[in-house]
Order: C-alpha cells, then sequence, then structure tokens
C-alpha cells in the first residue's frame, strides 16, 4: 500500500500542532465558538448529540495492520472501546473529549493517517471498490488512480473552499461495488476499441434530499489526462455552483439545472485550457505510484483448495459462511474475505477494540498484513490462501465476526441515525436489530437470497436509503418516529432509485411492511431470480397491494 | 406555556449538560432549573449565552419538560435519548451510571 513520504508526514504532523494551538486558543478564550468551529470540522470533529465526534479517514477503505491497531488502541485509550465504520469507508468515534483531540490526532499522524477533509465543503476521502487490487474481475488496480486522486485533492487550494462537499468514488471492475453513479463524480476503468485502458466519467451523482443517478460526461479518458480532466470539472462547478442556498449547492444541481450536454460542453472547453500541461500524468509517475500497490508474492497455488470440499461437506455452517463471505480472487488458490460487522442484533458497521485487533492479527497472519473497509460497513481481508479459510472462519467465530449473512437481508447499511447524531430525526440503529433478529432464521434468510436493505435516519441519506433494494427513511411526525419504506433501489453498475411504496410506518409496524415485502417477493419470484429483478420485472403495485390492501 | 429546560454541551469535553438553579451546569437533567414562563425562559438562555461567552458550554437551547410528582422528563425522544445515553447501548452516557 502507500506510504507516506517526507512531504505528506510534514504536512500531517504540522496539522496536529496547527490544530493543538487552535484547541488550545478555543479553550483559554481566544477564539470564539463561530470561529472555531470551522477550523474543528477542518480537522473531523463535529459536536453529536452526546459528545463531539471524530471522524478518521481511511483513504479508499485501505488499511494496514499497523493501523487497524492504532485505530483500536484509540478506541480504548480515548474512546468507549468501539468504533463505527462508516458508509464512505471511514471510521467514527463517537465520544472523544475536545481536549483530547490533538493527542488522537498525534497519535493517527504516527500510522499515517488524518482526520483531514473528513467535513466541510471541500474534495472528501476517495472511496473505491473494497477489493481493488485482488479482484477478479478488474481491469487494473484502481488503488493506483484513487492514491493519485488524494495527492492531488489533499488540500488543494483552489478547491478548500467548495460551494458544498464533493465525493469521489473509484472503481475498475463492470460490476459497480463502490456505488460510482451515486457520487459528485464517479469514475470506472474502462477499455477502449484499441485495447488501451483509462476512465468513463460519470458527474452529478448523489443522494440526501434530492438523490441523482450520475450522467455520463466521458465515455474515455486516456490516463494521463486524468487530474486536468477532474480539475476542469471542479473549476466549471466551483463557478456555477450555487453558493446562496445549501440545498441547491451541490454538483449534481447544477448539472440538472444547466443539462448534462451544457455541462459537458464547459467542461471540455475548460479542459482544452489545463490539459497537456502541468497536471498531465506521466507514465514514470503512475509507475512510481503503481509500485506501491506491487501485489504480495503470492504462493503457486492450483484452483480450488482440496481440503475446502471437505470441510464444507464436514460443517455445515463453515458451508454456510463461505457461500456469502468469499469472492474471486485474481490469484488462483486465494479467497477474498469479507468479514460481517452485522450480528443478529448488533449495531451495522461497530466494531469494538479486540475486534479490530483481532481481525489485525488474522490479517498478518493469513492475509499479507492488510485490511479494507467496505462501504456496506463491513471489512475485508483481501489476500487469504483457500486452505486457511477453515481457520481464519473459527478465529471470525471466537470474536462473534463470523455472521454468515454478507450480502443477504441482514446485512444491513445503517446511519448512527437519532441514537447518535443531531442531524436525525428517528433513529436507524434499532430497527436494523430488529430487522437482523427477525431474519435471524439462516435457512430463510439464505432462501430469501441476495438483498439490499439501507436505512437513513434523515433525509441527508447517510445510509444509502435511496439505493437500497428495501429503502427505510426515518422522518419525524410530531415527535414520533415514523418510517418511509422505498423500493428497487440499487447502487451498483445498473443504479436506480428507490420509489416510495406508500404512507409511512411507525416504528411498531416497519418490521412487519419489511417482512411483507420480503414474504411478497418470495410468493412473485421466478427461477430464482433475486429481488432487484423480480422488482424491475413486477413494479411496485404487487407490494403495495400487499402492504396496504388489508388495511 | 410548555414548561423548559436548558441544555448544551460542555466546551472542554462534549458531554450533555443542563443548567442548575444556581447557574452552575449539571449532568444530571433531574437537576434542571425548570422554566414554567416565557420570561424566566428568556432569562436562562441569556444566562446559557454568558456561559458561552464563559467558554463553558457551546450551542445552548431550551426544549420542552413536564414535570410529574418532582422529576423532569424530557418530550421527545431526542432529548430523551440526549439525556440517557444511546438506546442501543444502555452502557453508554448516563443512563450506564443510573443503573
Amino acid at each position: 500500500m502507500y506510504r507516506y513520504d517526507e512531504f505528506d508526514q510534514t504536512l500531517v504532523d504540522d496539522r496536529v500542532e496547527q490544530f493543538r494551538g487552535q484547541v488550545q486558543r478555543r479553550l483559554s478564550g481566544a477564539l470564539t465558538e463561530e470561529q472555531f468551529r470551522p477550523l474543528r470540522l477542518m480537522n473531523g470533529v463535529y459536536l453529536q448529540l452526546h459528545a463531539y465526534m471524530l471522524r478518521v479517514a481511511i483513504p479508499y477503505g485501505v488499511l494496514s495492520t499497523r493501523q487497524l491497531r492504532k485505530l483500536a488502541h484509540i478506541a480504548r485509550r480515548y474512546d468507549k472501546g468501539y468504533g463505527h465504520f462508516t458508509t464512505r469507508q471511514n471510521i467514527q468515534y463517537n465520544w472523544p473529549k475536545l481536549y483530547e483531540v490533538p493527542d488522537i490526532l498525534a497519535e493517527l499522524a504516527e500510522v499515517e493517517m488524518h482526520a483531514i477533509q473528513t467535513s466541510g465543503n471541500c474534495i472528501r476521502n476517495v472511496t473505491a471498490d473494497q477489493f481493488a487490487g485482488v479482484a477478479a474481475d478488474e481491469i487494473e488496480d484502481p488503488r493506483i488512480y484513487a492514491e493519485i486522486i488524494r495527492q492531488w485533492s489533499t488540500l488543494h487550494p483552489e478547491f478548500s473552499f467548495l460551494p458544498r462537499k464533493f465525493k469521489i468514488a473509484l472503481t475498475a471492475a463492470p460490476h459497480d461495488r463502490a456505488a460510482i453513479k451515486t457520487h459528485d463524480i464517479g469514475i470506472g476503468m474502462v477499455k477502449n476499441a484499441e485495447g488501451e485502458t483509462g476512465f468513463e466519467i460519470f458527474v452529478g451523482g448523489g443522494l440526501g434530499r434530492t438523490p441523482v443517478v450520475a450522467k455520463r460526461v466521458r465515455g474515455f479518458l486516456p490516463k494521463q489526462h486524468l487530474l486536468s480532466y477532474l480539475e476542469a470539472i471542479l473549476r466549471v462547478y466551483n463557478q456555477l455552483g450555487q453558493r446562496n442556498n445549501i440545498y441547491k449547492a451541490r454538483i449534481k444541481i447544477l448539472v440538472n439545472q444547466v443539462g448534462i450536454e451544457a455541462f459537458t460542453a464547459m467542461v471540455e472547453e475548460e479542459w482544452q485550457h489545463l490539459k497537456d500541461d502541468a497536471l498531465d500524468l506521466p507514465a514514470d509517475e503512475i509507475a512510481y505510484i503503481k509500485s506501491y500497490f506491487a501485489p504480495p508474492s503470492y504462493e503457486k497455488l492450483e484452483g480450488e483448495d482440496a481440503s475446502l470440499a471437505e470441510k464444507r461437506l464436514a460443517e455445515p455452517a463453515f458451508a454456510r459462511w463461505l457461500l456469502t463471505s468469499l469472492q474471486p480472487h485474481k490469484a488462483p488458490g486465494y479467497a477474498i474475505v469479507t468479514i460481517s460487522l452485522k450480528p443478529d442484533g448488533g449495531i451495522p458497521g461497530d466494531a469494538t477494540a479486540e475486534q479490530m485487533e483481532a481481525v489485525a492479527d488474522l490479517a498478518d497472519r493469513y492475509s499479507f498484513g492488510e485490511v479494507r473497509v467496505a462501504h456496506e460497513q463491513n471489512l475485508v481481508l483481501t489476500d487469504v490462501r483457500q486452505r486457511d479459510l477453515h481457520a481464519v472462519w473459527q478465529e471470525l467465530r471466537r470474536h462473534g465476526l463470523a455472521a454468515p449473512n454478507v450480502g443477504l437481508l441482514s446485512d444491513i447499511i445503517a446511519c448512527p441515525g437519532l441514537d447518535y447524531c443531531s442531524l436525525a430525526n428517528a433513529r436507524s440503529i434499532p430497527l436494523a436489530q430488529q430487522i437482523t433478529r427477525r431474519f435471524a432464521d439462516l435457512d430463510r434468510l439464505h432462501h430469501i437470497g441476495k438483498i439490499t436493505l439501507n436505512i437513513s435516519g434523515c433525509i441527508n441519506a447517510c445510509g444509502h436509503h435511496h439505493v437500497g433494494n428495501i429503502g427505510i427513511l426515518g422522518v419525524d411526525k410530531k415527535g414520533t418516529e415514523f418510517y418511509q419504506v422505498t423500493l428497487g433501489g440499487s447502487a451498483d453498475e445498473n443504479t436506480s432509485l428507490g420509489e416510495i411504496v406508500g404512507p409511512a410506518f411507525d416504528e411498531h409496524h416497519v418490521v412487519d411492511a419489511v417482512e411483507t415485502v420480503v414474504n411478497t417477493y418470495l410468493e412473485i419470484r421466478k427461477n430464482g431470480e433475486d429481488f432487484i429483478t423480480a422488482y424491475r420485472r413486477v413494479g411496485l403495485a404487487p407490494f403495495k397491494e400487499t402492504l396496504y390492501a388489508a388495511h | 406555556m410548555t414548561v423548559k429546560a436548558i441544555t448544551a454541551n460542555r466546551l472542554s469535553d462534549g458531554n450533555v449538560v443542563y443548567l442548575r438553579q444556581d447557574d452552575t451546569w449539571s449532568e444530571r437533567i433531574q437537576e434542571s432549573i425548570v422554566a414554567d414562563s416565557e420570561d424566566l425562559a428568556t432569562a436562562l438562555l441569556e444566562l446559557a449565552k454568558r456561559a458561552v461567552a464563559e467558554r463553558l458550554v457551546v450551542d445552548p437551547y431550551l426544549f420542552a419538560v413536564s414535570v410529574e410528582d418532582g422529576r423532569i422528563r424530557p418530550l421527545g425522544r431526542r432529548e430523551e435519548i440526549r439525556a440517557a445515553g444511546p438506546s442501543v447501548r444502555t452502557d453508554l452516557g448516563y443512563q450506564a451510571a443510573a443503573e
């Protein structure tokens, strides 16, 4: 993985000391809250319902075990023994004390981490396919370009005060696991007719109050132009984005207002002034960054490991876990393992310090010392030999990390909701807990099959409810929590926005409503089609019928 | 009018606090001063703003409570959760100490 050079380290160390001074001046009274708030936000410190919250950047979801152990240490030493992995591949601590935040940041800097650009109207932490570099289906390793974007966007002077926050996501696989079309800029790596690899660029995606699927601005961009083209998009947005209305300030509104053709024309025009100049990416620079992501020394192994088949037969629980947790690895005899952070009745995305250390130990022992964070709020071991899978599973079980539900109904994405967040209108986590308990029966869960269920506690949509096959949005009706259900959302290469099924349900009826939706699907599904396929075939009507007809 | 109390977060550590009768801040909602008139509520908010200037707290605001048998109860889920702690982690927040 990428290692800081002297420039990176100095920048982060300087920032820690700068913020230490700012906290001291706030506590001594030299800075007012109005003066201090933007400074603390620039360092990832929010004020939430119960306490401050610190959001730490995990660039494109990649962590070394040294970094993960540091995150565990911070959870234990400065927080309440756990952390929350987010839908943007970051981690949040819910109880840091302001006077200790500079010490936390200093500890993070020791392992090449920080909280810069995890808040504010700037380019946020770039996200990527959590299987980048190891997925069997990818064209090229997108981490190289994610890292190049990270370097370009870090403290970019022109883009530090954008009209609104700005999110970029990247994938290099035809199957989009990074939800690129829900981002301000989504980048997919593709091959052109000549067989060269480049980028397909989408703009103006986003969730929140006004959900929009990103539109394509360019079908093929040669690699060397990546930064100049991104700079052109950002420059057009920075000049024309609406700054006087927070609800209309995102790039998606601008793109919708001017239309994608006019927007594309403006970007191309701007790009003519920027291309083939200082932002050009020379091949040797790409090669230099690529050297940081050289594959580990894989053993030469034959296809599927023979012992795996035996153990699969002997232990049904292991077989079940294998069914949901594995992804094809590009190296024969290896597997990608997703670790579910969604146990029955658990809090989606939460991990204790002990669990983080257990995952770090496993990664060191079995996976070349690297861990990923998935935007679905799970963790990933990228390089496990198939013959080690049984040992990994047993160890994960010891730490409550072996829920066999990745990609199934109980693999719920949920924002912190009203239990932690000061913006929320309703709670998200208790719903997720009730749903995982209701669907705890593994036979039933596996029978239902592939489905996504996403919950947000407010319209800001941190829980990506618009793009869940089943989406749940918490709303407040005169002090009571209600939940609006949407169906048909999806966040992959066929991104679609869910449709509202009808009037919202109260907290006592929403889990029943989910069950009704699932049962309706089971009745209408043909030939084992998954939920979204069935939904696209039949539409909202049958679900509306079963949900509301009886009332 | 609805009876109201004042809450804020302590500047230094962010903890939820409530304004007391003697113009100090408590972590216990039961120690809150409650305002049963608009005038008192306005006066309390002024006191709270002074506490902001004195760097004790941030973001103070009034919220509705009910008082039954001398016990103060926050009205609405948001303030219930603030006073107790996360409903999904009863081992954390003030509710943990209360057990």
